[in-house]
């Protein structure tokens, strides 16, 4: 059984992504445990300079260059991790939990006839087990899972899970170069395509009043927005405020839509899943307004009221006019 | 164009108060409220859309036990055409790829041009039955669709990235496609719906004990209590007010 910690990399249009450094450096404190190396593995065609960078986080980076992999596409990308797989046998494989591995994890590990555990917040290692920390029931509750890791295993760690760190090794550059038996034309990466701009930039704002599902309708938005324009901010929201229509995608605070640093955050009947809290934890002053004192929110927020926010927005609206 | 659509019966828990059980594996189910797990609805709804275009049946499939009869009546009532329930003996020792396994000895055999899935399942967000029965299958699978266009034999689908980035496929039949919330607007059954669902086919598979995969849920437990908000305490107007002081002493009125 190798000790070796494998991470994937990730890269999208010619950039790395964060994650890709937050599970190497999960990958090399494991690594030191185990007594194995860290293997930083990145797919692609033409990325020399991306896998030059990784080698400062990692005692190898095994880059696979082919033509195929020039865009991700989870055949291409599964046939390929296999081959390795099979070949160099790690202890365990770490990706992020991202689009990338939504698409890939799941049936990479069926092929390898491997374990596989999703979407973990942190890991550790005992012996040739693996045990996850997974965050379940919309952030309310810790799930421990664990499985035997002798044969093999796949992690996937949730973005903004952890620190990333700088690299500090000088690892070795192998390029592999690896030739596809299949051509799979039954599904065809066509083209990225950009989600349309809004009117207002949630990004640049100083200021954010932003809504979750305990918003409950939709006229309900009038309030919000007379709360907003008294203080000065703007409206943003949870996921479920644009599943239903409500505001614009590009209102949407989170890992699948924006990230936002303002001095300002306020968060109304929002429970604050970690998709969530990705997109707005770095905020100067957060400020949650939720029923459930059980609601996640409160852990990232600075000051908080537990209360029905009917009753609490126009008392604030009120309030604020007075103190202007 | 026939559809397969696996959908999870779930605990309602975001504004819920939850207790877990003694075994400490599992929430204390008592004042939990059930219902279709949120992105499964869509997934359901992307069907029956398909449905109407083109035709076909639409068959449900869940693995959960015998209450789980309610969520499938339900989308029989929205215009499904059959379901299965699947009821193994060991269902809480089960991972997402046994789960998977269970669905993939039902399906296989049937006809069916697309699987519809949600993408994630709100209570243990692993999101993976999807796109391992597709491997199972020996199909294509599209995973995170937040945009579908589908034709007679092939679909452009939209996959969501992070960031509000999304990325085109073109992917050909058979072929799981997960879906992501707010891809369409599910619908609510109607009445004449409701009264139409109790007479078609619900077939039950209890299953001997399934095959228990590779991997164990140890515990669930409650998060330690990290960095927490100060709670300001009081009525509307006194919380109210200290938000208000606060934002004035920050400079952020």
């Amino acid at each position: 059984m190798s000790k070796d910690i494998y991470a994937l990399a990730e890269h999208r249009q010619g950039e790395m992504r964060d994650v890709t450094f937050e599970i190497l450096t999960k990958a090399k404190i494991l690594a030191k445990e185990t007594g194995g190396s860290t293997v930083a593995v990145i797919l692609g065609s033409g990325i020399d300079n991306l896998a030059e960078s990784l080698k400062s986080y990692a005692d190898k980076v095994v880059y696979i260059e082919n033509d195929k992999l020039g865009h991700f596409h989870s055949e291409y990308y599964q046939e390929a991790l296999k081959s390795l797989f099979e070949e160099r046998k790690p202890f365990l494989m770490v990706m992020g939990h991202t689009s990338v591995a939504y698409e890939l994890a799941p049936s990479l590990a069926l092929k390898l006839d491997i374990p596989v555990i999703t979407g973990c917040i942190d890991f550790r290692i005992d012996g040739s087990s693996v045990y996850s920390v997974n965050s379940v029931y919309g952030g309310k509750v810790n799930a421990e899972y664990s499985f035997n890791s002798e044969n093999g295993g796949i992690v996937t760690i949730l973005a903004g899970s952890m620190p990333a760190e700088e690299g500090g090794l000088s690892g070795e550059l192998e390029k592999v170069s690896f030739s596809f038996d299949l051509e799979f034309e039954d599904k065809i990466f066509l083209q990225f395509v950009e989600a349309v701009a809004g009117e207002i930039d949630i990004t640049q704002a100083e200021k954010i009043i932003s809504i979750g599902r305990g918003i409950k309708e939709e006229e309900n938005l009038a309030m919000i927005q007379e709360l907003a324009d008294s203080i000065g901010g703007v409206v943003a929201c949870s996921r479920p405020i644009v599943d239903a229509g409500w505001l614009p995608k590009s209102r949407q605070v989170g890992s699948s839509g924006k990230t936002v640093k303002p001095k300002l955050y306020i968060a109304i009947g929002i429970s604050g899943d970690f998709q969530h809290l990705m997109g707005m934890r770095n905020a100067d002053t957060i400020i949650a307004i939720n029923k459930d004192p059980n609601a996640p929110i409160f852990g990232a927020a600075d000051y908080g009221i537990v209360d029905d926010l009917f009753k609490v927005v126009p008392a604030l609206k009120d309030k604020v006019a007075e103190l202007k | 164009m026939d559809s397969i659509v696996c959908i999870k019966r779930v605990p309602e828990t975001a504004e819920a108060t939850l207790k877990i059980d003694s075994s400490n594996l599992k929430l204390d189910e008592e004042n939990l409220v059930f219902s279709i797990n949120e992105a499964d609805n869509y997934a359901l709804e992307q069907a029956l859309l398909l449905q109407e275009e083109f035709g076909g049946d639409v068959t449900i499939v869940s693995v959960g036990p015998e209450k789980t009869d309610e969520i499938i009546r339900m989308a029989l009532a929205k215009g499904a055409t059959s379901g299965i329930r699947i009821t193994p003996s060991n269902l809480e020792e089960l991972d997402p790829a046994s789960i998977a396994k269970l669905i993939a000895d039902e399906v296989k055999d049937l006809d069916y041009d697309l699987i519809f899935t949600g993408c994630i399942a709100s209570d243990d967000g692993f999101s993976q039955v999807g796109v391992t029965l597709a491997e199972m299958l020996g199909i294509n699978h599209i995973s995170m669709a937040v945009e579908m266009e589908a034709e007679e034999e092939t679909a452009k689908i939209n996959r969501e990235l992070e960031g509000g980035l999304m990325e085109k496929f073109e992917v050909k039949y058979p072929a799981v496609i997960t879906i992501q919330t707010g891809i369409n607007e599910p619908r609510y059954a109607s009445i004449l719906g409701i009264k139409r669902a109790g007479s078609k086919e619900l077939k039950v598979v209890e299953a001997s004990e399934a095959k228990a995969e590779k991997v164990k849920l140890e515990k669930i437990y409650f998060p330690p209590p990290g960095k927490m908000a100060e709670i300001f305490e009081g009525g509307p107007a006194e919380t109210s007010g200290k938000v208000a002081e606060v934002l004035k002493t920050k400079g952020l009125l």
